[in-house]
């Protein structure tokens, strides 16, 4: 997808970016600065801690767990357990859509609880409030599920959160309490959140439920957050095409649905980065294979579903499945045909996330347009290189400290969906399963890749290479914006969205189209400041009192 | 209903905080610094917390908000954070190279006791702080107080660590601007001028977060309290605090330090509320009120006339910041309106007496709850049982209003569904007016939409 595009030299700009570094800073941050090479993947440091006093994008693992893994499910009543400012961020602010099937059912998305932890629970424990505080969530609403969620001083006081849910889900007998040891300071970034999120739903929920679930191809959605509506987008497409949703980690999900997942038999993975130890978890325990599919993009949606066609290996489901993408296919084709003459050789660039700043460089493709560089928020070499340098990752202190848990086959749930053999010839027809081949293999040769970009870097990459658009987060947005180029949040979508399957492809390239040809854009300059260097060098004659 | 859970019944609760109408120190602090030129706030603990802070602020404002953290890991958590506030401060004179760093502490680091007094001397010790270059700090327990609080120790820091006394006085008074937005910051700069005195106004994020778009980012932007100007706070005449809980301890701390005397006055937000500032400028100062002020004064008086039929008996429930709810429930009794429920989260028995004194004056049956556990669930509750006309309070009042099917007034922090706030003032006359104007717009949109359409009228 290289148009006529001029793209400077990336080793020169990798010099310039650590350029004004302090010594040791420069040498740590020039590893995380790579140039891609999509035949021999070069090794990119990644999920190591940022260097205190550099601009970050990176949050905390509290975000990862609570605000990106646990938010989006409705029934759960999530009450954050530290002083009130962790629970009021996360409050309603990622966008997680979620719609009850009738008006009546649980939904506490709307709400924030917090134990409001106050000095003299940091001085003499918190954990009587805690119990508290749960004690009254019960009494008030009555809840399926009950979780806590620790912040930075929860672990330091030593406060037991897991004791407490433990105590209070014996005594409640009908509602399921359990904790997250998530504090802040735990990891480098989100993602040590998203794990540990991870470990508590496959612990305390999956297989919770064995009812039978109902449908031929049954599958579950694993990182997709309906942020914006994508989930129900998604939802739309398996519906049309007969494939059944029998639970979606975690965007527009229940209690229910997460607890009875283990019967499905097939889990598609989005994001990769948040949610690919549930997959490989659930494969250990329950023998339901992982699959890695892209719902971002039109061209992606197809060949995710096709993907989904060829596992289940059914002619009818595959016969529909073209039914299907015959049927949406010209309504994407026709916005993207009046929209490409105004985006195509336009270049974009992705940081953001954990497996975002991947998955869009698809629907840019679409556009003509060309990611020129990317990298992630809080991913890991995987997402990068892809999941074969797994083995190759060395553990550092701060990896190490969160919990790997010990999986087993499950003495009577275990059930292999697929034998051996079946999985050896779907790789053969080039499947691939409980595989991610990460984002540098798409990528153009000398391309950029820079993980955890700071904000420094990130105004120094826009003065480069100047490109048309840039997708990142409410952080970097009106920065980006005041130098005169418009960002996409890929975080909130602009409150925009859907974007995943057809009708957000067709959404996205509207937006994508509507910000890089804004006339605002021609406008930042006032006429006197374009016009002759402010002195008003246009005007033919001046009228002055003499 | 998005809040279908909330019931009609009140129970008392202890341990559970549902739907805060508040938030924690450290997000007051960073937004207090970045009202000083040249300063980049710096957040000592998790990343997550900076990170948050910032979004927040920027959703507020639609503008960049630019912030450092020491991104506390485990070590740093057991070992303590001193290595790397140290690592911060090179990292930040380095690459972003600030006249001023303004360091405030979170959770986690006041609960392992990080000390940031002896952190910063060290690093002042160890040559870290460039010449001329400053770091200052503020201790911001997230589990004390709220944002409200955060915001005021900043304040007070800017005072204590900046002020000096040179012994000769200049022809100037302070200022201290308690939480507002950089519109009433800038509202205020042009009363003082309009009255005419000079005036040190901190902080002031005017020309800060409302900065234009030029097609370039810059990262310090044009305004801002400058050293200078905080320093010779010190030699001011007098100070006023517009505000008690949010500025009246660095009037305080600035009496303490340099001996100049200072009043603590409202926000002046509402009529009487700016009567009392026009009159306190004019006393401590010794200067006449000109025309201009008096017509300004005199055209909100002629529309609280005009309108009155629209306002008077009409029942509003409110939430929010101490020292922003106090002028505007006076202004609401001075309107004829009825406030009917008022909660906000942030203890304190100086607001609690001030605001009990008003209502029971003129308003007593209102349900007031301040502190622990004076939330918006508590407040939807009251309104359920006690239904009113109008709601005020931030952007996260929309829930209620929604449900409700209420008018509804965004007003406060945060905002992050509407612009305007940044842009015009609520305080002043003319920022009550436009505020009154908004009040008024709402109402009889309401009235407007509900009129029967025998009943539906053109002119009002």
């Amino acid at each position: 997808m290289e148009a006529n595009i001029i793209i400077p030299d990336p080793a020169q700009v990798r010099e310039e970016l650590i350029q004004k570094y302090p010594a040791k800073v420069a040498k740590k941050r020039a590893k995380s600065i790579v140039i891609n090479d999509p035949e021999i993947i070069p090794e990119v440091q990644a999920n190591v801690r940022t260097v205190p006093g550099i601009i970050t994008q990176r949050g905390c693992s509290y975000a990862g767990c609570k605000g990106v893994v646990l938010g989006p499910t409705r029934d759960i009543v999530n009450i954050v357990h530290g002083p009130i400012g962790c629970s009021f961020y996360a409050w309603l602010t990622r966008r997680n859509q979620t719609k009850p099937e009738t008006l009546m059912d649980e939904n506490y998305i709307p709400y924030c609880f917090s134990t409001d932890m106050q000095e003299e629970n940091i001085v003499f424990g918190g954990e009587k409030k805690l119990k508290i505080a749960i004690q009254e969530a019960y009494d008030l609403f009555h809840p399926k599920s009950i979780a806590i969620f620790s912040t930075c001083p929860v672990g330091l006081i030593g406060d037991d959160v897991h004791a407490a849910a433990r105590e209070m889900k014996e005594k409640f007998g009908d509602c399921n309490v359990f904790g997250f040891s998530c504090e802040g300071y735990r990891g480098v970034s989100q993602s040590a959140g998203h794990h540990i999120a991870n470990n508590g739903v496959f612990k305390h929920m999956v297989g919770r439920d064995n009812t039978p679930s109902e449908g031929k191809f049954k599958l579950n959605l694993l990182g997709e957050y309906n942020i914006g509506g994508d989930a129900f987008e998604i939802e739309r497409i398996f519906e049309k095409v007969g494939i059944t949703l029998v639970a979606s980690f975690s965007g527009n999900s229940t209690v229910r649905a997460i607890e009875n997942s283990h019967t499905a038999d097939l889990n598609v993975i989005l994001c990769h980065r948040s949610i690919n130890y549930m997959g490989d978890m659930m494969e250990t325990k329950y023998g339901i294979p992982w699959m890695k599919v892209n719902f971002v993009g039109a061209e992606s949606t197809a060949k995710s579903l096709r993907k989904i066609g060829e596992y289940f290996g059914d002619e009818e489901l595959k016969a529909r499945i073209e039914a299907v993408i015959a049927e949406e296919a010209p309504k994407v084709k026709a916005v993207i045909e009046e929209i490409l003459p105004r985006t195509k050789g336009k270049t974009a660039m992705l940081f953001v996330g954990g497996s975002r700043a991947h998955h869009y460089q698809d629907l840019f493709a679409e556009l003509g347009m060309t990611t020129v560089a990317a990298g992630y928020e809080f991913a890991h070499r995987d997402d990068y290189e892809g999941r074969e340098v797994l083995p190759k990752i060395k553990v550092d202190a701060d990896s190490k400290n969160i919990e790997e848990l010990k999986v087993v086959a499950d003495p009577e749930l275990y059930n292999p969906r697929k034998t051996e053999a079946e999985l050896e010839a779907l790789k053969e027809k080039g499947l691939e399963i409980n595989g991610y081949e990460g984002m540098m293999k798409q990528m153009t040769k000398k391309s950029l890749i820079v993980d955890d970009l700071s904000h420094y870097e990130s105004e120094k990459l826009i003065e480069i290479y100047k490109p048309d658009i840039f997708c990142a987060g409410i952080k970097e947005k009106y920065v980006v914006q005041k130098m005169g180029i418009p960002l996409k949040q890929l975080h909130s979508y602009d409150y925009g969205g859907p974007y995943t399957g057809f009708e957000g492809a067709v959404n996205f390239y509207k937006d994508i189209d509507r910000m890089v040809n804004n006339p605002v854009w021609k406008l930042i300059k006032a006429p006197w400041e374009t016009a002759g260097n402010g002195k008003g060098g246009e005007l033919a004659a001046s009228y002055v009192t003499q | 209903m998005l809040l279908r859970h909330t019931s009609k019944e009140v129970k008392v609760r202890e341990g559970l905080t549902i739907n805060p109408a508040k938030t924690c120190q450290p997000i007051g602090a960073m937004y207090a610094a970045l009202g000083i030129h040249g300063c980049l706030p710096h957040s000592h603990g998790s990343q997550g917390c900076c990170s948050y802070h910032r979004s927040t602020l920027t959703r507020h404002y639609k503008e960049p908000v630019m912030a450092a953290t020491s991104s506390f890991t485990e070590g740093a958590s057991v070992f303590g954070g001193q290595a790397n506030l140290l690592a911060a401060i090179d990292t930040i004179f380095a690459v972003y190279d600030p006249d001023i760093i303004a360091v405030h502490s979170t959770c986690l680091s006041e609960t392992i006791g990080d000390d940031l007094q002896q952190i910063t001397k060290k690093a002042k010790d160890d040559g870290k702080i460039p010449e001329g270059k400053y770091v200052i700090y503020a201790s911001t327990p997230s589990f004390i107080g709220s944002h409200v609080t955060g915001y005021s120790n900043m304040v007070a820091g800017m005072a204590t660590q900046f002020a000096e006394s040179t012994g000769v006085k200049k022809s100037q008074y302070n200022i201290i601007a308690g939480w507002m937005e950089p519109s009433d910051m800038r509202e205020i700069k042009r009363l003082a001028k309009v009255m005419g005195i000079n005036i040190v106004l901190f902080p002031d994020t005017s020309d800060v977060l409302d900065a234009p778009q030029t097609g370039k980012h810059v990262f310090y932007p044009k305004g801002g309290t400058t050293v200078e100007e905080l320093k010779s706070s010190g030699d001011s005449i007098a100070s006023l605090a517009l505000g008690s809980i949010s500025a009246e301890p660095a009037a305080i701390a600035l009496e303490k330090k340099c001996k100049v005397p200072f009043e603590t006055l409202d926000i002046p937000i509402g009529l009487t509320a700016t009567d009392r500032f026009i009159m306190g400028i004019s006393k401590v100062a010794g200067v006449t009120v000109p025309d201009e002020i008096t017509a300004d004064r005199g055209r909100l008086v002629d529309v609280m006339c005009d309108m009155e039929q629209y306002l008077h008996g009409k029942r509003v429930a409110l939430f929010g910041d101490p020292d922003q709810i106090l002028p505007l429930t006076e202004f609401l009794l001075d309107l004829g309106m009825k406030p009917v429920h008022i909660v906000s989260g942030t203890p304190g028995q100086k607001f609690e007496k001030q605001m009990r004194q008003l209502l029971d004056e003129r308003s007593p049956e209102t349900n007031f709850k301040s502190g622990l556990q004076a939330d918006m669930f508590l407040l939807h509750q009251w309104m359920k049982n006690d239904p009113v006309d109008l709601l005020i309070g931030n952007t996260y009042g929309k829930y209620m209003a929604r449900d409700e099917d209420i008018p509804f007034i965004r007003f406060g922090f945060p905002i992050l569904d509407r612009i305007g706030h940044s842009y015009f003032p609520n305080v002043g006359y003319g920022g009550s007016l436009r505020l009154l104007e908004k009040i008024l717009n709402v109402i009889m949109d309401r009235q407007d939409r509900d009129a029967l359409e025998e009943k539906f009228e053109l002119v009002m």
